[in-house]
């Protein structure tokens, strides 16, 4: 088994000393949150250093909370050699949430990053082809976030509620 | 709606002409017992002369009407042996009934050759009604089922019930089709099938007409079908049946070539085109087939019976009509009777290829057990034998070609389906050489040995021939 | 006709088509049978199952997740279940445990019969697809006595699972155990493995090298296909697993490179050895007691907070992402199908210039993917 996750969270403060906003060490479920401008760093960081070698993007996501005014951008990291794991947090700006693109790190952000841009509507700065994935490419609306409204009607299909 | 009419007239007319034939047949064989003559001994060289018959044409008109021998022989061909030949059997029979005189010839000669298509055809339409149940109950039992049950006993009636729906399917062209090709592509994959079935005998002496380029006349043929399959694809204006259409022309044209290698072969052996006479040098016990008189023609039958899979279409060559990739390949836009035609051809042309494969390979209607061949063949042999003994040949020989159907549907649903490029490689840098290997081994065998049967073993123990 | 183009074509594989699995939209580039290009369109089978799960208790989400990965439901089932008690630090009851290691392996099974015989009928072999049916026809049926549903089971819930097992489905799954392995193994290897016509049409085929692999977030037998011995069940044990003995099969270039389809279908038939393995140890090891803890059956009320977990589904990780506040709603649900990222790799393997129409029906089949997870 690899290290574990306080002593992770230590390596990548060391690191990124400003850039840390939160390392919650302590809950069921680790995770750091960290500012929106180092995240391709970091990304490059989690993934070649050699204590490190997260390799495998299990997922990103986001969760939108409109008290706060942010969306949260969730990055679910997991090792194949040290067999441990990470969840990074990058808080953003309701109104314009854009977080720098990891599809150069690990492939897999392409897809992921295109759902969480369909979904919720974050913006990743240097993707290659931000497009909707899951809804129909001329929808509109983020459906995920908490205020959204299904529109009346999608190219002449009334939206009927039983 | 006249189109389920039409066709429901036109299967009971060839359901009743099929009864109507070997009753036909069976009175003439009451009436004229067929001559003594044996076949052609065993010949051993090895390019005999081309064995020529009939088809002289009569001299200049006779004032007196003329005969069902001068009719056959003008039209048709007589055999050295005597007996009976489809047309032959109708000119005898226009002329026991005393119609001759007052029928114009030409009236005669043309029902005469409907008669016999549409019995062939209607033997096909039996054949394939019956080919369809076979296949789908060998294969539900390949595959722990039971296969159709519910309509008639053990569902043979099954494929009836399929015939009517598909006659009664809306008959759909899609609108950007090329019209023309459309509509004749079916139709030229199945006339270039049936046409195929003219030379093939069905027993001895039940002969369409016996070509004396026979196997060559199949052959050649052939291709009409390829062309029939071409223009289906194109003319679907779907990219996948373009697709298909692509993979087929090039696998129909490749793998003529070894079965044209197997086809020389053979031929080299018998010395002649002609698919009774082919069969009849293999008269006698088992050993004296072709499939067993050299270990090179043992070979050659393997590989005529792969490239006939490939011919066919059927799988592991299946890739025209690949289903899981193509959806339906070049007959996906065909509904209705149109994808019947299709579905037809296909299973007329696997019993061609089987007949095919029997005729050159496996003995025709010799069943290889000499006292049985001989029942009805002497000269002062009753009729109730010489009835018999045809019936036997016609058995054996429509018992041999269905066993190799069986094996044909048999391979289809065991093993998956080749790409393009291993089809290729396959044929012509696998089957194309040992073919032409196998054609030189042979001729030197034969050349060698003499014709003898079964590798030359029984001969060397004194067994008989 | 100068601008008639004659060498490329455009061909659209479509949401509706035989060996896609599932609407699957794929638009090809070829130049005659080779690919040139490929470009996957997914999205057709999208239910929006993170915001109704915004708008249902944490026991009406569990059907929701059944149906994302319907072919192999019990894991799917298991993973929100276990992502929930780790929320909750619930602690399961140990016959609850056992059960559902039984079920999860079993569905396990019927999930790689179906992929192998759907492999097989792509490959245009039809006949293992009847024979793997006959058997899966088994386990469904087990099924059906332990919680009425063939399918979408909603069998593993939070706290336990709905249902005890008795003895008579006990007995059944240990005669099915017995039935199925090795003879009928040995029937599958027999009739399709190790087929010359299969072994080349799927040897040298699609190979995916490791580092692609994990770098494009395959997981599952996919990447283990490729030689890398990751398996969830081993790396990350949840719920008993780290009590069996069982092995993990990789793939290992037997039949041509290592990472090719072959690879990745021999992975699945080994896994089902192993999978059997397991199912027999758990059924001796079966305690007594109870089921389910019928407190959480009754509502949950996780704290806040939040909590990522996941299990090995039949096609590799299925995560679970819940974010909670403290109601009995849950805030956030996201689900992370493996086949999601499987079938990201397929544009990157078809690309590369050596792939024929017919190797890309393989490679997708090889993939072994079920759009109810892509899309949720």
């Amino acid at each position: 088994m690899g290290l574990e996750r306080a002593e992770i969270h230590e390596i990548v403060k060391t690191k990124f000393p400003d850039a840390v906003l939160e390392d919650a060490a302590e809950a069921v479920d680790p995770y750091i949150v960290v500012r929106p401008e180092v995240v391709e760093d970091l990304a490059f960081f989690v993934r070649d250093e050699p204590r490190l070698r997260f390799d495998l993007l299990s997922a990103i996501t986001g969760v939108d909370y409109p008290d706060k005014k942010v969306i949260e951008v969730i990055y679910c990291l997991d090792s194949t050699v040290h067999k441990h794991w990470l969840i990074v947090k990058v808080p953003l700006p309701r109104d314009n949430p854009r977080v720098a693109s990891v599809e150069k790190v690990w492939k897999t952000a392409d897809w992921h990053e295109r759902e969480t841009f369909d979904l919720l509507g974050v913006t990743f700065e240097g993707h290659h082809n931000l497009v909707r994935i899951l809804c129909a490419e001329d929808w509109e609306g983020h459906p995920l976030r908490r205020d959204y409204v299904m529109p009346e009607s999608y190219r002449g299909i009334k939206n009927v509620v039983y | 709606m006249t189109r389920p009419r039409n066709t429901a007239i036109l299967a009971s007319a060839c359901i009743a002409l099929s009864v109507l034939g070997p009753a036909l047949w069976a009175q003439e064989a009451a009436g004229t017992a067929p001559t003594a003559a044996p076949g052609a001994a065993q010949d051993g060289s090895a390019v005999g002369g081309i064995v020529q018959s009939g088809a002289v044409p009569a001299p200049a008109a006779e004032p007196a009407p003329p005969t069902a021998a001068d009719l056959a022989k003008r039209y048709g061909t007589i055999p050295e042996q005597g007996g009976l030949y489809l047309q032959a059997g109708f000119y005898q029979l226009v002329d026991a009934l005393g119609l001759a005189v007052t029928l114009p010839e030409w009236l005669v000669v043309l029902v005469a050759l409907l008669v016999v298509c549409l019995l062939v055809f209607g033997f096909i339409n039996v054949f394939a009604l019956f080919a369809v149940w076979l296949e789908r109950k060998v294969s539900a039992h390949i595959q722990c089922r039971l296969g159709p049950m519910e309509v008639g006993p053990h569902g043979l009636l099954q494929t009836i019930a399929d015939g009517i729906k598909l006659t009664a399917k809306e008959d759909i062209i899609p609108r950007l089709a090329d019209r023309p090709l459309y509509i004749l592509a079916p139709i030229l994959v199945f006339t270039g099938v049936l046409i195929r079935f003219v030379p093939l005998p069905f027993g001895q002496h039940l002969v369409a007409s016996d070509l004396d380029l026979g196997l060559f006349f199949v052959a050649a043929v052939g291709t009409v079908e390829v062309i029939g399959v071409i223009m289906a694809g194109w003319s679907s204006n779907n990219k996948w049946s373009l697709f298909g259409t692509i993979r087929t022309a090039t696998q129909m044209v490749s793998y003529e070539i070894p079965i044209g290698f197997a086809f020389v072969a053979v031929i080299a052996c018998a010395g002649s085109f002609s698919l009774q006479d082919i069969v009849n040098q293999q008269r006698g016990w088992f050993w004296n087939w072709y499939v067993l008189v050299n270990p090179f023609l043992t070979i050659l039958s393997i590989v005529y019976l792969t490239a006939s899979l490939a011919e066919c279409k059927r799988a592991p060559f299946d890739l025209p009509e690949a289903e899981s990739e193509l959806v339906s390949g070049f007959h996906t836009e065909y509904t209705g009777m149109r994808f019947g035609l299709f579905f037809l051809s296909e299973y007329a042309a696997m019993y061609l290829v089987s007949a095919v494969a029997v005729v050159i390979f496996f003995g025709g209607w010799w069943s290889g057990i000499r006292p049985l061949d001989d029942i009805g063949m002497s000269p002062g042999s009753p009729p109730a034998a010489a009835i018999a003994g045809f019936l036997l040949k016609a058995a054996v020989f429509v018992t041999k070609a269905v066993v190799l159907v069986f094996v044909q549907v048999w391979v289809r649903w065991t093993l998956p389906r080749v790409r393009l490029d291993q089809m290729m490689h396959l044929c012509w840098k696998v089957l194309l050489p040992i073919s032409l290997v196998c054609l030189v081994g042979s001729t030197l065998w034969q050349m060698a040995s003499g014709g003898a049967g079964l590798y030359g073993i029984p001969a060397l123990l004194g067994l008989g021939s | 006709m100068p601008d008639i183009k004659t060498e490329e074509m455009l061909l659209n594989m479509g949401p509706q088509h035989p060996s896609t699995h599932g609407v699957f939209r794929v638009v090809v580039r070829t130049d005659g049978e080779m690919v040139l290009e490929t470009e996957s369109h997914i999205g057709y089978l999208h239910r929006c199952f993170e915001k109704v799960a915004e708008n249902n208790n944490y026991l009406q989400v569990v059907p929701y997740t059944d149906r994302m990965d319907y072919l192999c439901a019990m894991a799917n089932n298991l993973g929100y279940a276990q992502t929930v008690e780790k929320l909750m630090q619930l602690q399961v009851p140990e016959r609850a445990e056992h059960i559902r290691v039984i079920v999860t392996e079993l569905n396990r099974i019927a999930s790689h019969l179906m992929a192998f015989g759907t492999y097989g009928m792509d490959i245009g072999a039809m006949t293992p697809f009847l024979y793997a049916f006959r058997d899966r026809e088994m386990i469904l049926k087990i099924f059906e006595k332990l919680c009425g549903q063939r399918l979408n089971y909603s069998y593993v819930r939070i706290g336990g699972v709905t249902f005890d097992i008795t003895d008579e489905i006990v007995a059944d799954i240990a005669r099915f155990c017995e039935y199925f392995e090795p003879s009928i193994i040995k029937e599958y290897n027999d009739l399709l493995s190790y087929n010359g016509i299969f072994i080349s049409r799927t040897a040298n085929v699609g190979v995916l090298p490791v580092e692609l692999a994990i770098s494009y977030g395959v997981t599952g037998p996919s990447l283990r296909g490729s030689g890398l011995k990751r398996d969830l069940r081993k790396d990350e044990p949840s719920s008993i697993y780290d009590r069996f003995e069982f092995d993990v099969p990789v793939g290992t270039g037997e039949m041509g490179t290592i990472g090719d389809c072959w690879d990745r279908y021999m992975v699945r038939i080994r896994e089902m050895t192993e999978s059997v393995k397991i199912i027999r140890q758990a059924l001796d090891a079966l305690p007594p007691g109870e089921f389910c803890d019928k407190k959480a059956f009754r509502g949950v009320k996780p704290p806040k907070g939040e909590v990522y977990h996941k299990v090995e589904g039949a096609r590799g990780e299925v995560g679970f992402y819940l974010v909670s506040d403290g109601t009995n709603k849950p805030y956030r649900v996201k689900a992370r199908g493996p086949s999601f990222s499987n079938i990201s790799v397929l544009d990157a393997l078809t690309s590369r210039g050596d792939c024929m129409v017919a190797d890309m029906v393989a490679i997708i089949g090889s993939l072994d993917i079920v759009m109810g997870e892509v899309d949720r």
